[in-house]
């Protein structure tokens, strides 16, 4: 066997088979599917709702009665530009940081803190998202739905917001891919996650090449198993367009 | 639209002069160190720039060799990767001689020992060393990479005795134990001693049985066998002529 063969298997037992190190990366990748999981249904759900509070104001406030609605809706909208703001334009790393030693101090496990933060930072980048889909849809198919006797609510729950979402799917799913991989700042927290899988195995054996691959290819691999589904949605979606 | 346009390429222009003349700075008479600086006394910040005895030591060889110190504060547990690509000459970061490590980088001659000890809270169920091998399943805050993180990822988190909770500073890991995320941080003596007399107000103690006793020693690229010479004659020099202690005895004081 060639020589970098045979230091290669080497190298690849005292990473992986050594003392089970295996498990680190098991055990990391479980974590960061999980908080991934939970974080996107955090953003999407929080982000809807900054969403639909952003469109309903931009598309309705100038028509408004002024009144107790239109100063409440005045002020919500207000707070969500403020949280947007703030979410965007800092970067996630301080934001957990933040989370773990200041807010949540009294917490002693980072997953939930780290779920948590994730979720609120992605649900900043998702409101932006839905919002354009909102306001993307044609003035006319609100004016149709109402026009045949739909309110508000109606309109945009049967009418507008399916057509909104299968517009910005795409812009979603990269936003879930980003926020997969941003999930890796939560070693910073002491969260055994993927990468700090990897970074235990290459600060325990000092092999550099091994684990670093390792982990770049489950992520990669990960990418593109959540890309292959969005795609398979976005062809599902699109049999209603004939 | 066209005058801003012209201004990028003067912006990229400079900083494309900038970032050659930096590479011709680099040749020459230049030792570059890498270290981990949240490691008081060995090496810490001080305003903005790092001291220590790592760093005293270092000047002090640099000074001997006629070359320029240039430090640069990375992650613990990238020194050794550093040390062994080329990236830096030398690594001292407090670090301890060990057979892995061996395996990576060269050692220069040990210039001081360190012992690990365990920091508690005040009141902590942990008395005792001995405690952390019962069946507490205690959470063990550590610096990722040091040899505080390999023995109690070895002998405690393999061994099913409890879980090890790993950060990237020794700064965190206080944190941590000041709000009860872990029980104990396994820590070098020196920077455990000044880390708790720099967090008074939290009640950390030290407890008095030790975890290890080690060398601490610089690390060089495998093979560099130029470099090794140098530095450890210099070293050899400055421990013989009381340089290296005076230098011990100027922050370590008990």
């Amino acid at each position: 066997m060639p020589e970098f063969l045979q230091k290669l298997e080497r190298q690849f037992y005292v990473c992986f088979i050594e003392k089970d190190r295996w498990k680190y990366i098991v055990e990391g990748l479980g974590n960061t599917l999980k908080i991934a999981l939970v974080a996107v249904i955090i953003g999407v759900v929080l982000g809807a709702v900054i969403a639909i509070i952003r469109s309903t104001y931009d598309k309705n406030a100038k028509n408004m009665r002024p009144g107790v609605g239109r100063t409440f809706l005045a002020i919500l909208n207000w707070l969500c530009k403020v949280y947007l703001t703030v979410i965007r334009g800092t970067p996630v790393m301080i934001q957990i940081l933040i989370m773990f030693f200041v807010i949540f101090a009294f917490a002693k496990d980072g997953v939930p803190v780290a779920m948590l933060t994730f979720g609120i930072n992605s649900s900043a980048y998702v409101a932006e998202i839905i919002r354009s889909g909102i306001m993307s849809i044609d003035e006319g198919q609100t004016e149709a739905g109402r026009s045949l006797g739909f309110n508000f609510v109606q309109t945009m729950w049967h009418i507008v917001i399916p057509q909104a979402l299968k517009n910005v799917l795409p812009a979603l799913a990269n936003e879930f891919i980003v926020l997969l991989k941003e999930t890796s700042v939560a070693c910073y927290v002491a969260v055994n996650d993927l990468t700090k899988g990897g970074e235990i195995i290459r600060s325990t054996t000092y092999v550099q090449a091994l684990p670093l691959f390792a982990v770049a290819l489950i992520y990669l691999a990960l990418v593109m198993f959540f890309s292959y589904l969005v795609g398979k949605l976005e062809r599902r979606l699109r049999t209603s367009e004939r | 639209m066209k005058k801003f346009s012209k201004v990028l390429v003067v912006i990229m222009a400079l900083v494309m002069v900038l970032a050659f003349s930096a590479c011709g700075e680099k040749t020459g008479g230049t030792l570059s160190m890498a270290t981990e600086a949240t490691f008081p006394p060995y090496e810490y910040y001080d305003g903005d720039a790092i001291v220590g005895i790592d760093v005293e030591i270092a000047q002090a060889i640099a000074d001997k060799l006629g070359m320029k110190l240039e430090i640069t504060d990375i992650a613990f547990d990238s020194i050794i990767p550093g040390v062994q690509s080329g990236k830096y000459d030398i690594g001292l970061a407090g670090m301890t001689v060990t057979d892995e490590r061996l395996l990576e980088v060269d050692f220069s001659n040990s210039y001081a020992t360190g012992v690990q000890v365990v920091i508690v809270k005040e009141g902590s169920p942990i008395t005792s060393v001995d405690d952390l091998f019962g069946d507490g399943n205690y959470t063990i805050g550590t610096q990722t990479g040091t040899t505080g993180f390999l023995y109690a990822t070895w002998d405690i988190a393999d061994e099913g005795l409890g879980t090890v909770n790993s950060y990237a500073k020794t700064t965190d890991a206080i944190e941590a134990l000041k709000t009860d995320k872990i029980d104990c941080i396994i820590l070098d003596s020196a920077p455990a001693q000044a880390l708790v007399e720099a967090n008074a107000d939290a009640g950390l103690i030290i407890l008095d049985t030790e975890y290890a006793v080690e060398d601490y020693a610089i690390a060089m690229q495998k093979g560099n066998t130029e470099l090794q010479e140098k530095v450890n004659k210099a070293l050899d020099e400055l421990i013989a002529d009381g340089t290296v202690q005076k230098i011990l005895d100027k922050y370590i004081t008990d």
